[in-house]
């Protein structure tokens, strides 16, 4: 891959141009002057213009992932801002949201200032996310307000639970001073106890600690409870349980600001993945049974889920190379999140390519309120150029990320990156 | 006795025109205090306790001052002095006051409800200088007292209240008596520290103190009570300072006559700036005179048991 800063004028030619926040198919061409939208469908481009080909190709917006882990501060060994950036473009995001739990953590408006400031010089937008209590030490709530003027634009303690109810509370209901999500990380820290997968009957064949599904759901059923009592935004990230799934869809039938995320590995996988013992299936929330995966594939479909992200978490290679009870929790995620989604979702399950696009573009950005509408004149382009057809063997020369903890390789995948669009720079598969 | 009720416990459900005599008995109390010789005979041979469970300057003060201006034999018993650190109950130790002949207990308790709990106990008036986080009547009549002074009028006043709502007699009594005396309140501050529920009293509530400020013909700054922060419920002074404290900037931004009251002490530079304190717009050492005013009016109404025109002079 190589990221080079894109000509004055540029035609993506022959391309299907998908509009996800219309949800509508365009014929024609894209038209991209000074780095801006300058026109979608019938262009009439200036003759010096350059052309990049796109037959075969869908023409798209950038993805917009929620939930990434860059790692910086602190973290620098494992994935940077830079770094982060490219592994995003390699997978087709132009935009994301990083978790704050960094060393230190961000959870001041200096350290939110520090992310935006450096964001500045990569080539995708990254939005910082707040925490919500100070060190996450889960007793003592952050300066919110202070940290959203400065950039923040969402608040989670993210990996560490907030477990204490009332501080939940407190969260959301000050959380409603700006109107944006708070995002808990639902895992009962008592009932998770040492678990190391998901509890049954193949944590029972393996022999590892069990960490049962209403570890998840117990706390998801509090945190909308609790988003329903304060009228604060819930998000809910990485829903992997069936039980979990039944918990929002009746919840969000009565309260339209809850929304929830999936990633690409709980739709993928399921429990019985780790009986290689392949320390990059450990994961937090756990991969779970089957009938859980297919429990969330029916949640994307009727709308329950809202967007994938792919909660990219790098670690290094120690921190993976060890027993499987001493492994760090997490897998990265970018560069395979659309081959592995479009495999499962379109591929396996029928749904339509433009309904995918969608939980990776315009309904993402809806949640972080981030303009959903990019293919109209003058907006900044964030563009994604993919194959949808292509079949692929994902491979460790696929990872731009600094680290490569990923359990898919040797995976057949369905669905390409080719091109990315973003601040003025195009990345080239 | 002029007014309905023998105590004076709260402000919920208290009569319009009684709350009315108390403030127009202050306005003339207010005249007392203006005189080179500000002391007048109304309660000659009364005695009068002041009970406080609880610390207090400026309220125990101004009682005393009131009760003192008004003639009125005083003696003061606090805590730190008393039995209940022997193990004496609530009970006896309000009894033996009482035993000693006794007319009024003015009394400040850290738990709601403890001013009627002594009215179970003793025949003496009892008037509620403040229950916990409940009411602080006295507290409320200045206040409106100083609107009124300021306005002419309570009805139709918009007041905003700004601060830790859920923690502050002074709020809820406030809420009680500007709503009976037709006034519109507005509840401002972080919404962890305003209850989901006191709508239900009536009152509008927004969190952007900004609205509030353009809505307002007055707001009443409650003190940031520095125990809250680090309870997880306020992030930081300049957190609070940044969303929702009274700084000459954000008045200057909004150029718009609005009075501002705060009932003591301060904290400057956290809730309230000390230009904006010490500024035009500030009425806060009014309400400090008003509140000698008003509770000489309270006790005079309550313990005196003539009419004020009776005593004018």
């Amino acid at each position: 891959m190589r990221i080079e800063k894109i000509a004055k004028n540029l035609i993506l030619k022959n391309g299907t141009i998908i509009d996800p926040h219309h949800g509508k198919t365009i014929s024609g061409d894209v038209w991209v002057q000074d780095g801006k939208i300058a026109a979608v469908g019938d262009v009439v481009a200036p003759k010096d213009a350059e052309t990049i080909d796109c037959s075969g190709k869908v023409i798209t917006h950038g993805f917009c992932d929620v939930h990434v882990h860059f790692r910086e501060p602190g973290r620098e060994d494992k994935e940077t801002l830079q770094t982060g950036s490219r592994s995003a473009m390699a997978g087709g995001f132009t935009r994301v949201c990083v978790m704050p739990n960094t060393n230190p953590p961000l959870d001041t408006p200096e350290s939110i200032n520090f992310i935006r400031e450096k964001a500045e010089e990569c080539p995708i937008h990254i939005h910082p996310i707040g925490a919500v209590t100070k060190s996450q030490d889960g007793n003592d709530l952050t300066e919110m307000g202070l940290m959203h003027k400065e950039g923040a634009v969402a608040f989670s303690d993210d990996g560490l639970p907030i477990q204490d109810g009332a501080m939940m509370r407190i969260a959301l209901e000050y959380a409603t001073l700006m109107d944006i999500p708070v995002i808990n990380h639902a895992e009962d820290k008592c009932l998770r106890a040492e678990g190391v997968m998901h509890e049954g009957i193949v944590s029972n064949h393996l022999g590892l600690p069990g960490n049962p599904d209403l570890a998840e759901s117990a706390m998801v059923h509090r945190d909308l409870e609790l988003a329903e009592f304060t009228g604060a935004r819930l998000h809910v990230p990485h829903v992997s349980s069936g039980k979990a799934v039944s918990h929002i869809r009746e919840m969000k039938a009565k309260n339209k600001k809850v929304t929830a995320e999936v990633t690409p590995h709980h739709l993928f996988f399921n429990d019985e993945a780790l009986t290689s013992f392949n320390t990059n299936l450990k994961v937090a929330p756990p991969i779970r049974t089957e009938s859980d995966r297919k429990a969330l594939i029916e949640a994307v479909k009727d709308g329950t889920i809202d967007c994938i992200a792919t909660d990219h978490a790098p670690h290094t290679i120690e921190d993976k190379e060890t027993t499987f009870d001493l492994a760090s929790f997490g897998m990265i995620g970018l560069e395979s999140c659309f081959g592995v989604v479009n495999k499962v979702l379109v591929g396996d399950e029928g749904l339509a390519l433009k309904d995918i696009l969608g939980m990776l573009t315009s309904k993402p950005r809806g949640i972080m309120g981030f303009d959903p509408n990019l293919f109209a004149a003058g907006k900044e382009a964030e563009i994604t150029v993919l194959d949808p057809d292509l079949e692929w063997t994902f491979g460790k020369e696929h990872v731009h990320s600094r680290s490569i903890n990923s359990p898919y390789y040797g995976e057949k995948l369905k669905g390409k990156i080719e091109l990315t669009i973003s601040r003025g720079q195009i990345a080239i598969q | 006795m002029m007014l309905r009720q023998r105590h004076l416990l709260g402000l919920e459900g208290y009569p319009a025109e009684d709350i009315q005599t108390i403030i127009d008995t202050a306005f003339k109390f207010r005249e007392v205090l203006d005189r080179p010789i500000k002391k007048v005979p109304s309660l000659q041979g009364v005695t009068i306790v002041n009970l406080f469970f609880e610390n207090s300057t400026r309220t125990r003060i101004s009682f005393e001052l009131a009760q003192k201006r008004l003639s009125a034999d005083t003696v003061n018993f606090s805590v730190s002095s008393s039995s209940l650190k022997k193990g004496e109950s609530f009970k006896d130790t309000a009894q033996n006051i009482e035993a000693m002949k006794i007319d009024a207990v003015v009394m400040r308790h850290p738990t709601p409800g403890a001013p009627k709990h002594l009215t179970e106990f003793i025949d003496s008036v009892v008037i509620n200088a403040g229950d916990g986080t409940h009411e602080h009547p006295t507290q409320a009549i200045l206040d409106m007292m100083s609107l009124h002074e300021k306005f002419g009028k309570l009805k139709g006043l918009k007041i905003g209240i700004l601060g830790d709502i859920a923690h502050s007699r002074v709020a809820l009594s406030n809420i009680y008596g500007l709503l009976i005396m037709g006034a519109e309140v507005t509840l401002c501050g972080p919404p962890n520290l305003i209850p989901p529920f006191i709508k239900d009293l009536g009152v509008n509530v927004n969190t952007n103190v900004d609205e509030v400020i353009e809505w307002a013909d007055a707001l009443n700054v409650l003190r940031i009570q520095r125990e809250r922060m680090g309870l997880g419920l306020i992030p930081s002074i300049r957190e609070y300072r940044a969303m929702f404290g009274i700084t000459q900037e954000r008045l200057d931004h909004h150029k718009k006559e609005i009075v501002i009251m705060h009932p003591g002490p301060m904290n400057r530079g956290v809730e309230i700036d000390g230009t904006v304190a010490d500024g035009d717009q500030a009425i806060i050492l009014n309400q400090v005179l008003n509140g000698v005013a008003s509770r000489m009016a309270i006790l005079y109404l309550l313990c005196g048991g003539k009419s004020s025109e009776e005593d004018e002079s």
